[in-house]
């Protein structure tokens, strides 16, 4: 596949391979086929429509059941602008008329678990309810399309989507994992609620039985797409939401695998006990840690004192020692890093906090601190932190800011709270100083994933305006040249970390997968939510 | 003793009521939306049209009051609604778990009362002897070490262990089997929780059964028995012992009402899918339609389990007449 981002691409793939850590499909061998995987489950399913729902506890267990129009490589999930055809044919298209209109050939065979054939109808169908939804039917992600004017479906075989502008986020967009292919008969005969509690997809596996709060269980399709996969039998994916419950079951044999990452003592500790029964791939991971300062409350509206917020972090040290005992590793900016529109080293270290020079980013924030007049504040700056009461990484990372700022003066109390009050603090209250935020996204999206950074996107809750980054942000929108794209994004960047400092990144977050050596085929991608059809997956047992 | 029966039972229905009344109100007074929750997975991003069609088909955008009256109502009709998580009928996933829960419950009861009342008897009988005193240390230990805890190192003893000895860690397994489906795996997963929350609750029963027995040991009638020349054998297993059960009996239905919702984190540490794990989740997710059936259900095993006591009683003690 080639989309806008190709040629840059190649750079920033081969930078991913590097960091991806143990056995791939290539060097395991030819595959075996059958078995069953059992594999662990930390979240809960809330229901099967993967339009509506936004969890990994439902994506690891359902989406085997599904297929995708377009799916990031499962040869090669670590590189950011990989794309496959799934139900499409051949290469991922590339846009016509401007970048306007993107025609796919859909292939021909493939049939639903209940028989039905698949054509562009169903495509089309799947993608007006994801797009356009009628009133009463819920999509979660519906303003990834905001750029798409019409899906249609011309004969049987073809599907085109037409955009309003050209756009590089839409082809990951469509690949986004969530985007289950339903059948066009089974939304007009049962409606388009109908797969929240039901399945019938044209994935790998076909559905046997989910057990409510305990398993899902699939059974190989033999009518499958892809010739020759899914090499397994079946799988159990076994809900298991205690993390030490889940580590003993892979140490245990209960379980072969988990999919969404172990903190770095469960590695060492599963190595430890298992040796060579355990393999570890590890990639850098498509979420980020942030700290957003509350600029309706004062002093946060003053650039100062955020800037000195983000100067007194020591990212680099964090880097170091949090990657220990934590699920996070990376420096970097706005952009995914190693991304090629990612910022590099030496464009990092211009950015206020990123500096390798401690001690001068320490006293840069304690004299603007003096500046904005915190010396006369009685008692000092004192911030109201808070944090989501979820161990990895929001609160270890959060008790590490907290020593951080203390290093500058400034005085944190951590206010910890269950993610149902920690959501409502941060989105409906708002009574916080500076709150814990993160933005983790399946697809690396970068010009969909930037958004966070405006004052106006729907997540961002740091309660600014910002009409100058809004204005870059639509240039990068438009832009239709990678080289403009990279120079816009720097500007961005600088301008929402730097010159604003409107929200702190802190460290990017670090996905370790350590799993039974006999699970092969599965390579890790930088998301929790990618590369889980488990077609490619074999046991060598 | 039938009119004290139905006395009893339409008293639950105040009880039930009031219970209603505070579970709902409650509830609601905390922070959180399941909506919020439910969409905002991914990267925080909720879009508000969904949040709002999402407490739409909830029913949480209409008044208090009407969503109390439909809860209320849904007794009347016998329509508990719906997870406001998973959107099946509560019934349904409550039914699913309450089987494991049952079955957990009376096999910890078993393993209690196995260790409980020949512990206590011994204890009371030897009293103040080495013996007495290594009961209530085995017994105090019980009662000052969290099941969790226990649960957590069954868990990994099981790992090492057979790991020190086949070359391959083995654990319980980690997924429900009904014992009429596979009696053997079905008994290798749950007697673990068995014993780490049986010996707790064995613990308090311990005590229990021997300051009862002891009490009754210094009764005249006791004393008379002796006299009379009767064997220490049978004093204790006819006249004594029943005379001391009844309130190891109310500790013992107390507990076993407890175990059927209050497992919440021994469930978790063995990953058992049960009531108490489903009362943490659905709290989690402020599931308000889970959480309240699963706290009335609770009430309810709690009255009734009262009452089965109290009839119990009667049987135990012929003095006890109710009326």
């Amino acid at each position: 596949m080639k989309f806008s981002l190709t040629k840059l691409a190649v750079s920033g793939a081969v930078g991913l391979c590097l960091a991806v850590a143990g056995t791939s499909i290539s060097k395991a061998g030819s595959p075996k086929s059958g078995g069953v995987l059992n594999f662990v489950v930390g979240s809960k399913i809330p229901s099967y429509d993967g339009h509506k729902e936004t969890t990994f506890g439902m994506i690891h267990p359902i989406r085997p059941f599904y297929s995708l129009l377009i799916r990031v490589n499962p040869s090669n999930p670590s590189s950011p602008t990989d794309f496959v055809c799934d139900l499409c044919e051949g290469d991922v298209p590339k846009p016509t008329e401007n970048g306007t209109k993107y025609t796919f050939k859909i292939r021909s065979g493939v049939k639903f678990h209940d028989g039905t054939p698949m054509t562009s109808a169903d495509i089309k169908a799947t993608y007006d309810k994801i797009i356009f939804p009628p009133e009463g039917i819920p999509s979660s992600r519906k303003a990834f399309f905001k750029a798409v004017k019409s899906v249609t479906a011309p004969d049987a075989n073809t599907v085109v989507f037409k955009l309003k502008f050209p756009t590089g986020s839409f082809i990951p967009a469509l690949a986004t994992p969530f985007n289950f292919v339903y059948s066009k008969k089974d939304l007009d005969t049962h409606g388009l609620k109908w797969h929240q509690k039901n399945i019938n997809g044209t994935g790998a596996f076909s559905f046997v039985q989910h057990q409510k709060g305990a398993f899902v269980e699939g059974k190989k399709f033999a009518d499958y797409h892809h010739k020759g996969q899914p090499y397994l039998d079946g799988f159990k994916a076994i809900s298991a939401p205690k993390l030490a419950v889940r580590v003993a079951a892979i140490r245990g044999d209960r379980a072969a695998i988990e999919f969404r990452g172990f903190p770095p003592k469960h590695r060492d500790d599963l190595v430890k006990a298992l040796g060579k029964k355990i393999t570890v791939q590890e990639s850098d991971w498509n979420c980020v840690l942030l700290a957003t300062p509350n600029q309706e409350h004062k002093p946060f509206d003053d650039a100062r004192i955020r800037q000195a917020l983000t100067l007194s972090v020591d990212r680099w040290g964090g880097s170091k020692y949090l990657s220990r005992i934590a699920i996070v590793k990376t420096v970097g900016g706005v952009v995914f890093p190693k991304h090629p529109l990612a910022a590099n080293m030496d464009e990092l270290v211009k950015l206020k906090g990123y500096s390798k020079d401690l001690n001068a980013s320490r006293a840069e924030a304690k004299k603007l601190l003096a500046d904005a007049g915190v010396d006369k504040m009685p008692g000092g700056l004192n911030v109201d932190f808070n944090n989501r009461a979820v161990d990895q990484p929001y609160k270890v990372v959060g008790t590490w800011l907290i020593d951080q700022w203390k290093k500058v003066g400034i005085n944190a109390t951590q206010r910890v709270q269950p993610s149902p009050q920690f959501y409502a603090t941060l989105r409906k209250k708002g009574d916080f100083d500076v709150s814990v935020d993160f933005n983790c996204q399946s697809v690396i999206n970068p010009i969909a994933d930037i958004t966070k950074f405006l004052g106006s996107a729907g997540n961002n809750y740091g309660n600014y305006e910002d009409a100058e980054l809004e204005a870059i942000y639509e240039k990068i929108l438009r832009s239709g040249s990678e080289s403009e794209q990279r120079s816009l994004i720097r500007k961005y960047e600088t301008r929402a970390l730097s010159e604003q400092a409107h929200i702190g990144v802190t460290l990017w977050w670090y996905k370790i997968n350590p799993h039974r050596s006999y699970v092969k085929g599965w390579s890790i991608a930088p998301s929790h939510y990618l590369n889980q059809s488990l077609d490619n997956v074999w046991l060598d047992k | 003793m039938y009119k004290y029966i139905i006395k009893r039972l339409l008293l639950m229905i105040p009880t039930l009521l009031g219970a209603a009344v505070l579970v709902f109100f409650l509830l609601r007074l905390v922070p959180g939306d399941v909506c919020e929750v439910r969409l905002a997975g991914t990267g925080l991003y909720a879009d508000p049209e969904e949040v709002l069609l999402c407490q739409k088909n909830l029913g949480l955008d209409q008044p208090l009051m009407v969503q109390f009256w439909d809860f209320i109502w849904g007794y009347v009709v016998f329509d508990l609604g719906d997870s406001m998580w998973t959107g099946f009928p509560v019934t349904h996933e409550i039914g699913l778990r309450f089987e494991l829960s049952l079955q957990v419950a009376i096999m910890a009861t078993f393993v209690a009362i196995a260790i409980a009342i020949p512990l206590g008897i011994i204890s009371a009988v030897k009293q103040d002897t080495w013996i007495d005193y290594l009961v209530r240390a085995f017994s105090i230990a019980g009662i000052a070490m969290p099941s969790f805890w226990l649960g957590i190192l069954i868990i990994l003893g099981l790992l090492i262990s057979t790991q020190a000895v086949f070359g391959d860690p083995w654990m319980p397994p980690i997924d429900y089997v009904p014992i009429w489906e596979d009696p053997l795996r079905n008994l290798s997963q749950l007697i673990w929780p068995a014993v780490a929350t049986g010996y707790r609750y064995s613990a308090v029963a311990t005590r229990m059964t021997r300051s009862a027995l002891l009490e009754v040991l210094r009764e005249d009638y006791v004393r008379t028995a002796r006299a009379k020349g009767l064997v220490e054998k049978v004093i204790i297993n006819r006249h004594a012992l029943k005379n001391s059960l009844l309130p190891v009996v109310t500790i013992i239905a107390i507990e076993f009402a407890f175990l059927m919702g209050g497992l919440v984190v021994t469930e978790q540490v063995f990953n058992l899918n049960g009531l108490g794990r489903l009362f943490v989740e659905s709290v989690g997710n402020q599931d308000f339609a889970m959480t309240q059936q699963l706290v009335m259900l609770v009430v309810i095993i709690f009255v009734l389990t009262n009452i089965i006591v109290d009839i119990f009683y009667a049987w135990l003690d012929p003095r006890i007449r109710y009326s």
